[in-house]
């Protein structure tokens, strides 16, 4: 969890406070946080007059826009179909295995969420996978170990 | 005017008229769900689609406007496969225990499965792998997601009509559904309880919360005393259900039928409207004279009327430091619950425990009402238990009641007798027209100026309205009001209500006192109302209930002497200790999602 504090004022004052401010403002939240709180939801909902339930509605529509707690950072493994023929299962074995999290879930130390994604345009490099905002491609069980390695530290 | 062809039919329209609308004039029906006359077009089901001639596609008619020359088959071989298919693909998602369901033989998908769906289903049932919730957590309505077909009746009626968007569209593709802010439970979001959504659903996916069985059970026990009482709306509407036209006034056969199903004593909820107004008025002119006379800054001006339990709601989650603003008089049903369950059953000599009281309602916020923690003034649950206008109608097909046959007869008394201005309470400005004829009188001693007693300024359907009434000639104990204007707004639809609290709030507003009801029409158009309900029907209920107010003998309701009597006998004086333990409330400040 985060302190929305003026976050939201601040983003309402750059973007406005239109209907159709909504999504830069999700966005930004989610770009530094990671995800939307029901707190921060909820202060959007007031600074835009809207309801809170058309925000979550909208939230809810965007797979990148989470509503959930995320860690910090988040590994979408793509699940289209040439990466599940090309192994993706078998990449989500080793991070489940390594992480000790199934997909959906989020490690203890909040460093981690595993999720899988719908297909996320590397199709000629699969399996591939995003972490955050960057893909790694070509992967092996073998080489995604060390990709999330980097992320440890 | 623009000319299309219709099934070989020429028909000639106004610009803009949809192919649906101009169909109708034809006398030819297309098929809807999503469509609703109060709701904006959703074009979100596709059963009303058509064929244009030149057009690739089929086109929907609730969205597609017409044009000069269109040729339209509205019952085609592809239109009717289509609509086939449109309607098995709702019910391959809708879980279709039709003989189980509250809404069976009142549902407008299974109307169409039966003419568009039998013998075997063209897709799979998807739901019976799919988890469903079913929200049951609000006293008032059932939110089962099971049944939802996704055409977004409830979520347009709760932000155009409403402006609470309690719901909304959320997820995408097989896991869209209508969900309140992060799926919490209904009882736990902005919901005001109104039943708007309930009265729009298409299908059982909304549905109130029914206590038809509870009432049953009391009225078998022989131990209790089930008292009931009919609030002014059901009196012009429960017709509907039972086969008459819109608008017909079926008072006297509603006190028959509810004495053959076995209540006790059949009462009026008019006779506490009336009540309310001597509270409520007595009220507004006392905080008139303390803020404006004696400068008392504790009080606060405009005064709201309290009487929706939905408007109530939706004040306490939007606007709660308006709550001072609020009359503190507590609605003619639950007045009339904490009278029942002490001055009624003092004067039959009852013991409270065993007085069971029901409420007959135009209104599904009124069954969450009767729960507030507040409502238990007489020691006990003041309402025990409040049915809809629909579900009476259901008690009385089950009771093999041939209503048509009924004789008239009139309530019982105490608390049965009332005046027009208590019936008027179901209109939208009927609490504003009984308060003035009241009021009025109170600080001149002569009736409102106006002709037959009925204040025209304050009728009507126009959203928001504004009257001015001068006062002159008062009272001595009145006179810092002579010559004074009293300013007066009602509003109806929680849309148009937030308009006006949003500029009392931005102190843009100069008014006295206002009222507000929920729904669009007041309690006439209420959640609990017979299906359909639409701007034509609530007219015509609106004209029944100032026919009904027409007709009584008495029409002010300090001319009530049953009122005047449970002053004399029991509350003292308006607004007395005695009044304010009873008859008056408090309110809670919400969270705004």
């Amino acid at each position: 969890m985060y302190q929305t504090g003026n976050l939201v004022k601040d983003l309402a004052e750059k973007h406005g406070r239109r209907r159709e401010s909504l999504m830069p403002i999700l966005q930004d939240i989610v770009k530094k946080h990671n995800y939307l709180t029901d707190d921060v939801m909820v202060a959007v909902a007031t600074e835009l007059d809207i309801s809170a339930a058309e925000v979550y509605g909208t939230a809810s529509f965007y797979t990148f826009l989470d509503t959930e707690e995320r860690g910090k950072n988040v590994i979408r493994v793509c699940k289209t179909i040439t990466c599940s023929m090309k192994g993706k299962n078998d990449i989500i074995a080793t991070i489940e295995d390594m992480l000790k999290i199934r997909v959906g879930e989020t490690t203890p130390d909040k460093m981690f969420t595993l999720l899988e994604t719908n297909c996320i345009g590397w199709c000629h490099k699969a399996p591939a996978i995003l972490i955050n905002d960057m893909p790694y491609t070509d992967l092996t069980p073998e080489t995604v170990i060390d990709v999330i390695k980097g992320y440890m530290r | 005017m623009v000319t299309l062809k219709i099934n070989e039919h020429e028909a000639k329209v106004a610009e803009g008229t949809t192919v649906l609308a101009a169909a109708k004039t034809l006398g030819i029906n297309i098929p809807t769900l999503c469509n609703h006359p109060d709701l904006c077009v959703a074009g979100n089901c596709r059963v009303c689609v058509v064929e244009q001639k030149g057009a690739r596609t089929l086109v929907a008619s609730c969205a597609t406007p017409v044009s000069e020359g269109m040729e339209i088959q509205t019952n085609s071989l592809k239109v009717r496969n289509a609509r086939k298919h449109i309607v098995e693909l709702l019910l391959s998602e809708h879980r279709a225990d039709c003989t189980k369901c509250y809404k069976n033989q009142n549902c407008e998908l299974q109307t169409l499965a039966n003419e568009y769906s039998f013998g075997e289903h063209i897709f799979l049932d998807l739901t019976e792998d799919h988890n469903y919730a079913i929200d049951r957590s609000s006293p008032a309505f059932i939110k089962d997601d099971s049944k939802c077909i996704r055409c977004q009746r409830c979520v347009r009626t709760c932000a155009q009509l409403q402006h609470v968007s309690a719901i909304a569209v959320s997820h995408k593709g097989s896991e869209m559904k209508i969900s309140s802010f992060h799926d919490r439970p209904m009882s736990h979001v902005v919901c005001t309880n109104c039943g708007q959504c309930v009265n729009r659903c298409p299908t059982g996916a909304l549905t109130e919360k029914t206590y038809i069985d509870q009432v049953w059970d009391a009225i078998y026990d022989t131990d209790k005393h089930v008292v009931v009482q009919t609030a002014p709306a059901v009196r012009v509407a429960l017709g509907e259900d039972l086969g008459y036209d819109p608008g017909e006034r079926v008072t006297g056969k509603l006190v028959t039928a509810l004495r053959q199903l076995g209540f006790n004593s059949v009462l009026d909820t008019d006779f506490t409207a009336d009540l309310t107004i001597i509270e409520e008025g007595t009220e507004l002119l006392t905080r008139l004279k303390k803020v404006l006379v004696e400068g008392d800054k504790t009080l606060a001006l405009p005064m709201f009327t309290s009487c929706s339990p939905g408007w109530i709601k939706f004040i306490e989650h939007k606007y709660p430091h308006m709550l001072p603003n609020l009359s503190t008089c507590k609605s003619p049903q639950q007045m009339f619950g904490a009278l029942a369950k002490t001055y009624y059953a003092d004067k039959r000599k009852l013991d409270p425990a065993n007085v069971v009281s029901v409420s007959i309602m135009p209104c599904t916020a009124k069954k969450y009402e009767a729960d507030r923690p507040e409502m238990r003034s007489s020691g006990y649950k003041d309402i025990d238990y409040v049915l809809t206008t629909r579900e009476l109608a259901v008690m009385i097909k089950q009771a093999g009641i041939d209503f048509r046959t009924l004789e008239e007869s009139h309530y019982d008394s105490v608390m049965g007798v009332s005046t027009g201005a208590g019936v008027i309470f179901g209109a939208t400005g009927g609490v504003m027209e009984a308060a003035l004829r009241t009021a009025y009188e109170i600080v001149t001693g002569r009736p409102v100026p106006f002709k037959n007693l009925n204040i025209m300024p304050v009728r009507g359907m126009e959203g928001v309205r504004e009257a001015t009434i001068k006062i002159e000639g008062t009272r001595e104990e009145w006179n810092f009001l002579e010559g004074a204007e009293l300013k007066v707004a009602i509003a109806h639809g929680l849309v148009n209500a937030n308009k006006i609290a949003k500029a009392v709030s931005q102190g843009k507003a100069q008014y006295h006192f206002i009222e507000i009801m929920a729904c669009p029409g007041g309690c006439l158009g209420g959640g609990g109302q017979p299906i359909p309900t639409s701007a034509e029907i609530r007219q015509k209920r609106m004209e029944a209930i100032y026919a009904e107010d027409m007709h009584m003998d008495l029409r002010k309701s300090h001319d009530n002497p049953e009122v005047t009597a449970i002053y004399q006998e029991f509350l003292e004086e308006p607004n007395s200790h005695k009044a304010h333990e009873l008859l008056h409330t408090h309110y809670t400040e919400r969270e705004s999602y």
